[in-house]
């Protein structure tokens, strides 16, 4: 098979037309939400979701490795959002590097264990980690909250000096999120397709041929890892905006095991967009078919099953080889229409 | 002064003596061939002048520098390339892009997260170059997985080319090659003879002897011949051995 030129082009650029056509889609969600029984602060959760699942996916898709704890670094921003607002400054841009911040250096910490393991063993790390850190959020209770969590958080203004935006309003701070997840969209595909994205890459197809080519496998192990909590623990601070507080639930196990699922069924093992993807499809699963029955996880499960019993490569997976096959026969079809216009003309 | 030495080297794995007192020095721009049975200890001798496993004792020294036990990457990085046994790249990427992975500039660039790859030329076409040197160019965009088994094996040749390497250690390279694909491989080696030290375990006692300027002999972790194709020819132990039949 031959690695098409038109997706290194694409490669190539900061902002891809993939990229503004699904902005500018999602620009309108506020203009027509509520026409079809819906509301705005899902769209707030998807972006946030989104964000937060293709920073997992930097770990999961992109170095290939199984991380299962990731809800901790996610709940780490969120928590490190409220606390820098009631104990250091109520500053907007502080606050959310400081989700960001906090989120990465945990990650860093973690990532100091484990990246000398693989497979199983990585994996079952991942979630021991997870797992300290939703016990220190729940036992914490004088810096958290305990199980009750951290309230009363607020919607900071997002101040640009000459203007500042209010983000009280859901559709203000739709626009606000939409802005931040553009941004990270941008950011990280550049990421992945940098010469650092690529090495990652390459250590998730062989760490032995990467090693033996000069690559530290270990620092670029450590160091993904450590990328994806702090993007992870940035969409956690805007979680917490999102929410005015911020709870422990998010960093439990099975919190952790929903951007897993949705990752997968997105198919972000094989697409930069399939986190998006899953995370859509999860969330409004959630919403529409949560308001016929309580058992929606059950049919959400099913399709989990399902995609990974007859489509592993997930949603984008599935969409991208029909788009394959559409080219395939388009192709064949012109060359019998050529080929009869000859055998035509010959006669 | 040799490009690659290995004094003393013992390698044990639990009770087992893998590796015994075993001493190698090549010249530069040698070509240095190594043989033996099965289980002889050739790929663990590999493995430990690549860095995968550490001695117990001895040195290894590339261009007069201690190199011992140093981990892959760093060995790597001061310019021993390899090949593996059992063929070891990059699946889902293009040839090119294995080979790009390999270059010193690139391994320079490797934590940069700013730039696009695909927005570089120099990147292709110093990739193209490598791949040109063993006949790969026209194959560039195909991916890894979906060459044949003799294109695989020239592009782990390329892929170790394009590190610029200063040693090159190829482990079996005409392992699963038909009679076409050795003659390739025969002719890229000869061409590189002489510009670059290279070390190669091989079973094709044919190709061996018609390429190396000298050969050692490995059996139960030790060295019981050296010499040049022609003196091995005349050894005593090779020639009572198996592989004597070919040589």
């Amino acid at each position: 098979m031959m690695v098409g030129s038109k997706s290194s082009s694409e490669a190539a650029r900061l902002v891809t037309p993939t990229m503004l056509v699904l902005w500018l889609v999602l620009a309108t969600v506020p203009l027509w939400i509520t026409r079809i029984g819906l509301y705005p602060y899902l769209g707030i959760e998807i972006l946030i979701w989104s964000l937060y699942a293709m920073a997992f996916n930097l770990v999961l898709g992109t170095a290939g490795l199984p991380s299962f704890g990731h809800g901790a670094y996610f709940g780490i921003g969120a928590y490190a959002f409220g606390l820098c607002q009631f104990d250091i400054v109520a500053n907007l841009w502080i606050c959310l590097v400081a989700a960001a911040l906090a989120a990465g250096l945990a990650g860093a910490l973690v990532a100091l264990f484990i990246s000398h393991r693989r497979g199983i063993y990585y994996a079952f790390m991942t979630i021991a980690f997870g797992q300290i850190f939703w016990t220190l959020a729940i036992k914490s209770h004088r810096i958290t909250g305990g199980e009750d969590g951290l309230l009363k958080i607020k919607r900071l203004p997002a101040n640009f000096g000459l203007v500042s935006f209010d983000l009280t309003d859901n559709v203000a701070f739709y626009y606000f999120v939409l802005a931040a997840f553009a941004v990270g969209v941008a950011a990280l595909w550049r990421l992945v397709h940098s010469p650092y994205g690529r090495v990652v890459a390459a250590i998730r197809q062989s760490e032995t041929r990467a090693a033996h080519l000069g690559y530290n496998v270990w620092l670029y192990k450590a160091s993904i890892f450590a990328l994806s909590a702090a993007v992870s623990g940035f969409a956690g601070g805007l979680f917490a905006m999102a929410q005015l507080a911020a709870f422990p639930d998010v960093m439990s196990l099975h919190q952790s095991g929903y951007v897993v699922m949705m990752t997968l069924v997105g198919g972000g093992l094989v697409s930069f967009w399939g986190p998006v993807i899953g995370v859509f499809l999860f969330l409004t699963a959630r919403d529409v078919i949560g308001a016929l029955t309580n058992a929606w996880m059950l049919y959400f499960g099913l399709l989990f099953i399902a995609i990974v019993l007859f489509r592993p490569e997930g949603i984008a997976g599935a969409i991208s080889a029909a788009l394959q096959q559409h080219s395939l026969n388009a192709l064949r079809q012109r060359g019998t229409s050529a080929m009869r216009l000859l055998v035509g003309g010959g006669r | 002064m040799s490009m690659l030495e290995a004094a003393g080297v013992h390698v044990r794995f639990g009770d087992r003596v893998v590796l015994e007192s075993v001493d190698l020095a090549v010249a530069d721009g040698e070509f240095h061939g190594v043989m033996g049975p099965n289980g002889a200890g050739k790929t663990t001798f590999f493995n430990v002048l690549t860095g995968r496993v550490k001695p117990s004792r001895g040195k290894v020294r590339l261009g007069g520098e201690d190199v011992t036990g140093l981990s892959p990457h760093r060995i790597a990085a001061k310019g021993i390339a390899r090949s593996f046994q059992i063929m070891t790249l990059f699946d889902e990427f293009s040839a090119r892009d294995n080979v790009m992975m390999g270059l010193p500039e690139f391994r320079a660039r490797g934590l940069d997260f700013v730039h696009a790859v695909a927005g570089d030329r120099r990147f292709a076409e110093q990739a193209s170059e490598a791949l040109a040197a063993v006949g790969l160019v026209e194959k560039g965009d195909v991916r890894a997985k979906d060459l044949s088994y003799g294109d695989r094996r020239a592009l782990e040749i390329a892929v170790a080319l394009a590190q610029a390497p200063r040693v090159l250690c190829l482990d079996e390279p005409t392992s699963g090659l038909g009679s076409d694909g050795v003659q390739r491989l025969a002719a890229l080696i000869a061409r590189l003879k002489g510009k670059l030290t290279i070390v190669a375990i091989e079973h094709d006692m044919e190709f061996l002897f018609s390429l190396a300027d000298r050969i050692s002999v490995i059996h139960w972790g030790q060295v019981v011949a050296r010499g040049t194709p022609h003196e091995l020819q005349r050894n005593d132990w090779v020639r009572r051995s198996n592989l004597g039949k070919f040589a």
